[in-house]
């Protein structure tokens, strides 16, 4: 097979009409693994699963707080991809990705943020403690409040696009930075509270749960983003003729 | 304003360069209050902490390089929108990306003249901050070299920020929610190396992870800033 440019390999994708198109076959096989992985996920975590013999119960909050704290960084990542794709081959599909993407991962920071105030609580008696990995996904969520916030001023939306998705690539080269800066930081005052988070091992009844929750997680991203991109572009595309064949045959 | 316009010898790059800094900072000399404003802010938001916090010195000099440094990233903040704004209003801006020069190497000469019309004077006006939260002797030196490392890189990485924002309304509020979290390592590394150095131990680590920072920025600030800056003249 001879090489084929980016652009040229996957024009289908890029084309908002033919993503449009597989995504709607996609979708309903996207949605019942979400389900079923969620399903089998949770009745695993929080039935099967043995209690932990420091933390009782209450650390099964894990199945939520560590899936979601992971998604905040992958969609992150995602969202600073499709800015880097949007920008260099100015592809439409990879613009509405990097804007559907925002609010989801916005979404699971918060989630992380409040399942980790609620499980700290009981562990280390505070709602909020000024440790490493918790200051840097507040400062995550900022970065995509701030995406967000730039975002909506822009009234162009393929401006606005290029725009954030600038944004988003300057916070991809600052998270790490921010994550050592904020790391270092905490360890001149209180080490120990970053230790208490690693727990050394994860014994592989909790382990195979969590993943499968990961899994959903992932593939509940993919879904929602699916939905979201599907929407936004069906509006943004609406005096092409595309759009009027697509809905008029469905 | 003969002095103000393209010069068309400005044929080589450096010379463009040089003159855009003297253009700047013709401009800075010319509009005194704007520059002196956020000077102003700087002492002011300073000295209202130990309004809030106590007169207590012992608690006032811990925190100060906290406060001092906090005070110096909000001064440059309000003067940053002030760095596109004139350039954007009356059309040099597209002027600007016109011209044959690489735009990142004259984004970068922008940049130094904002700097030095903000950064320099604030790094003057610090002793003063450290006369005031009784900071004195090696910690008041390392404080200067944490904010003559650090402004740079306020001002490097607040140009993207201005760069995104240029031309809206509202545009500064949002400045600040673009900028602050991006500033967060350059606040970390310079409050804790003057910090260290209070208590008497080496900051050079914290330094040294600073002047990376800077030259981090340096590098990459000014192709983001003028990649947003073309996406927001398009």
């Amino acid at each position: 097979m001879h090489y084929l440019p980016f652009h040229h390999r996957y024009q289908h994708l890029a084309s908002p009409k033919y993503f449009y198109i597989w995504s709607g076959r996609l979708l309903p096989w996207l949605a019942s693994i979400t389900a079923i992985l969620m399903i089998v996920g949770l009745y695993w975590g929080l039935v099967v699963a043995p209690a932990d013999y420091q933390q009782g119960d209450s650390y099964r909050i894990i199945f939520i707080h560590v899936p979601s704290a992971w998604m905040s960084l992958f969609i992150y990542v995602v969202m600073a991809s499709a800015g880097a794709i949007a920008l260099i081959w100015r592809v439409k599909v990879a613009e509405v990705i990097g804007s559907a993407s925002a609010p989801l991962g916005a979404s699971f920071t918060l989630l992380a943020l409040i399942t980790g105030s609620l499980w700290g609580k009981p562990m280390w008696g505070t709602w909020w403690v000024w440790d490493a990995r918790l200051t840097s996904e507040l400062i995550l969520l900022f970065l995509y409040l701030g995406y967000m916030a730039l975002q909506s001023a822009i009234e162009d939306p393929r401006q606005a696009a290029r725009a954030a998705a600038i944004l988003a690539l300057v916070g991809v080269v600052d998270l790490p930075i921010i994550h050592y800066s904020v790391e270092w930081w905490n360890t001149l005052h209180q080490g120990p509270t970053v230790t208490k988070f690693d727990a050394p091992s994860i014994h592989w009844s909790m382990l195979i749960p969590l993943l499968i929750m990961a899994t959903a997680f992932t593939t509940y991203y993919i879904t929602l983003l699916l939905l979201r991109t599907r929407s936004e572009l069906l509006e943004r595309e609406r005096n092409n003729g595309w759009v009027k064949q697509v809905l008029s045959s469905s | 304003m003969t002095s103000l316009a393209l010069p068309m010898n400005a044929s080589t790059l450096s010379h463009a360069c040089w003159w855009l800094t003297k253009r700047d900072l013709l401009l800075v000399l010319r509009h005194r209050s704007d520059a002196a404003n956020p000077l102003l802010f700087f002492l002011m938001v300073a000295s209202i902490f130990p309004l809030g916090i106590g007169p207590e010195s012992g608690v006032l000099r811990q925190i100060a390089p906290g406060i001092i440094w906090i005070a110096a990233l909000l001064a440059t903040l309000l003067s940053l929108e002030a760095m596109f704004r004139s350039d954007f209003d009356d059309g040099s801006l597209e002027q600007l990306i016109l011209s044959p020069h690489p735009l990142p190497i004259l984004v970068l000469a922008k940049i130094f003249a904002h700097w030095l019309a903000t950064g320099l004077p604030l790094i003057l006006l610090a002793p003063l901050l450290g006369l005031i939260f009784g900071i004195s002797g090696w910690p008041l030196v390392i404080l200067l070299i944490t904010l003559l490392v650090g402004t740079p890189a306020l001002s490097l990485v607040g140009a993207v920020g201005v760069a995104l924002t240029v031309g809206l309304r509202r545009g500064g509020l949002l400045l600040t929610l673009l900028l602050l979290p991006l500033y967060v390592p350059i606040l970390i590394f310079s409050a804790g190396a003057v910090e260290t150095a209070a208590q008497g131990l080496p900051a050079d680590g914290q330094l040294y992870l600073l002047g990376a920072l800077l030259v981090l920025a340096a590098t990459l600030a000014p192709i983001a800033t003028s990649a947003a800056l073309c996406i927001r003249m398009s």
